[in-house]
């Protein structure tokens, strides 16, 4: 008699990996311990687009909304940050985690209107939200109008009391934020709604048909990212000190930059973001000087990506190595075989969700 | 009076924005395809213009001689080269290559022309106007840019539906598959439809080039204005993409009365309106 067939998630790469994340994650909390200044900004900088685009990568890689419009939330995030410590005096780390309520709140309403718009059309939908939400900003003068403010002294000493103690305040904040965005991706994914998600991928009338909600599940997605995006827009104005109609809702600099991390990275597999992070952030390291030329080239990249790796870096990989750094997928362990029965059918056999 | 004046202002430049879209409202109907880059191929058939008038001192409307066919060459070759390799039944491939094309020319844009805002000159052209009964005066500019409108949409309805690459188009995107039994070259007719569609947006661009200034980074703007006119007027329908341009153009002008910072703003939630009441548009084909 055979032993059963079993499914299991967790491999040993994925072990290995989380011990590894475990060990990086005590080096990133001591780090202001023993890192100058400049290198943690730039790891706030690192921190913040690894949160958005594993927030675009859940919002278009697992649920198909393929929005162009995120800067929506980013720009409303940053200027929620700004309303609330100067006009109601909330104390600025606070405003941080409340600007995920301003921002979800005005995610019910957009999505309510955009969610009409299907494919491509849902993407330029998004677009035309986030342009609605900059004119606007625009035309608030308490916050500066079109040319924008800064955080008045008094909003930025009440972070913390000294320069430096304000600067690993930021950092720790965007180190808990990072963590948590990827955290509750992670849980998002093991959950029944990570099951959801990959049905609808795949097929929207199917996953329908098998009692997947489709619109709820769409919405409560939409729903949290947006959330989350706002508190990482609040997290990237309150290093930046500054904050404009132009700057916040830049299509750009939160909506381009974090779909090319997505896709070079990887779309549809939660290490893609990670990847994709580091390599953004070596090519802006070497070439950043080439003006417009880095982005024509990152653009290129990324149109060479897309058309002949679908799946970017960390598919490949999955794909060469069987490599899996999160255990998301089930793989069904076949039972251990004779001696005289057929070699080939024995081993680890996938299935792909 | 004045009023009256806002809205015809609207309605001609809505045929700008409908001329914008009757291109990319075209390649949707064959392809499904949305080109992130449209906008950003619109200024570059400025620009292009630009070189050609500056090189030869043409009149830029004479330009077109040249730039209609380079941009329907750039087309067929966009297409063949980059766009066909990401149409499949993943909807979002398409989007990201195109987004990544629109990236990729505003920053070609940048390096070659630099941020410099610019303008073509039509010498008397842009001065001309006519004056009609009760006081009014409208440029012969943009009535001109409403007839050639009115002359692309209508040819391409012939195109369409009286002739046999008409016939092709409608057949693939009615079923590729079955089109492609039916000995239809799917790859090659792509091409075509996207030469087409940047030919007509070079004759765009030119316009846009006489009536505002423009520089590398207005391309996404203007594709947004096209997209909200097609979905205005309903999917597939380029008559009803002509009367969207026309309700976002006095839509736009009607809010730049009230005060200039509202004008694109106006358009914007006017088209969002228009979506949450009429979702499919006023005279959509395709769902």
């Amino acid at each position: 008699m055979n032993e059963a067939v079993q499914i299991e998630r967790s491999t040993r790469i994925s072990y290995l990996f989380a011990a590894f994340g475990l060990l990086l994650l005590f080096f990133l909390i001591t780090a202001p311990f023993y890192l100058g200044r400049s290198e943690l900004y730039l790891l706030v900088e690192i921190f913040s687009y690894l949160a958005l685009a594993s927030l675009w990568n859940l919002l278009a890689g697992y649920t198909g909304l393929a929005s162009i419009g995120q800067q929506a939330f980013v720009g409303l995030g940053g200027y929620a940050l700004f309303a609330l410590t100067i006009f109601l005096r909330i104390p600025p780390i606070l405003a941080v985690l409340a600007a995920s309520i301003v921002a979800a709140l005005l995610a019910v309403p957009t999505a309510w209107v955009i969610f009409r718009l299907k494919g491509a059309y849902f993407a330029i939908g998004t677009w035309v939200v986030a342009e609605v939400y900059r004119l606007v900003f625009a035309q608030v003068s308490g916050l500066g109008a079109g040319s924008g403010t800064s955080l008045p002294t008094q909003v930025v000493q009440s972070i913390a009391s000294g320069r430096a103690a304000r600067d690993n305040l930021i950092y720790w904040t965007g180190l808990g934020l990072v963590v948590a965005v990827l955290t509750v991706t992670y849980l998002i994914l093991r959950s029944r709604w990570g099951l959801a998600l990959t049905a609808i991928r795949d097929s929207e009338p199917a996953a329908e048909s098998v009692g997947v909600h489709n619109y709820r599940t769409k919405f409560f997605i939409y729903f949290i990212t947006a959330g989350a995006t706002g508190s990482v827009g609040a997290l990237i104005f309150m290093q930046k000190l500054r904050i404009s109609p132009e700057a916040a809702f830049s299509v750009h600099d939160w909506t381009a930059f974090v779909i090319f991390i997505v896709v070079i990275g990887g779309i549809g597999r939660m290490e893609g973001p990670l990847i994709g992070t580091i390599v953004f952030f070596l090519l802006r390291a070497f070439l950043a000087d080439l003006g417009p030329w880095y982005l024509m080239l990152l653009g290129a990249f990324a149109i060479f990506v897309t058309l002949t790796m679908p799946k970017g870096v960390a598919g490949w990989l999955a794909e060469k190595f069987d490599l899996d750094l999160f255990p998301l997928r089930r793989r069904v362990r076949l039972p251990k075989l004779k001696s005289n029965e057929d070699p080939e059918a024995s081993g680890i056999g996938r299935i792909g969700i | 009076m004045d009023l009256v004046a806002t809205v015809v202002d609207g309605i001609l430049l809505g045929g700008l924005y409908a001329l914008f879209a009757s291109g990319l409202s075209l390649i949707f109907g064959v392809m499904r395809l949305v080109n992130i880059a449209h906008g950003d191929l619109i200024v570059l058939s400025a620009f292009i213009a630009l070189v050609v008038t500056d090189h030869f001192g043409v009149h830029p409307l004479v330009s077109l001689v040249l730039v209609v066919p380079f941009m329907a060459l750039l087309g067929y070759g966009l297409q063949r080269g980059i766009f066909n390799r990401a149409l499949d039944s993943d909807i979002l491939r398409p989007v990201l290559v195109s987004f990544g094309v629109s990236v990729f020319l505003q920053n070609a844009l940048l390096q070659t022309f630099s941020a410099d805002s610019r303008r073509l000159q039509a010498g008397n052209l842009e001065t001309l106007h006519l004056d009609l009964p009760g006081g009014m005066a409208v440029g012969v500019l943009p009535c001109l840019m409403f007839i050639v409108v009115l002359v692309v949409i209508g040819g391409l309805q012939l195109l369409l539906y009286h002739n046999e690459l008409g016939r092709a188009f409608r057949s693939v995107s009615d079923d590729q598959q079955t089109a492609q039994l039916m000995g239809i070259n799917n790859a090659h007719l792509f091409g075509i439809a996207m030469a087409l569609s940047l030919a007509i947006v070079s004759v765009a661009g030119v316009f846009l080039g006489i009536r505002t200034n423009f520089d590398p980074s207005i391309g996404p703007t203007r594709m947004i204005f096209a997209c909200e006119a097609i979905i205005i007027g309903g999917l597939g329908d380029l008559w009803g993409t002509l009367v969207g341009g026309v309700i976002l153009g006095i839509a736009q002008t009607l809010g730049a009365r009230i005060n200039p910072g509202y004008q694109i703003l106006a358009g914007h939630l006017v088209f969002l309106a228009i979506l949450t009441l009429r979702p499919q548009g006023f005279f959509a084909k395709i769902r």
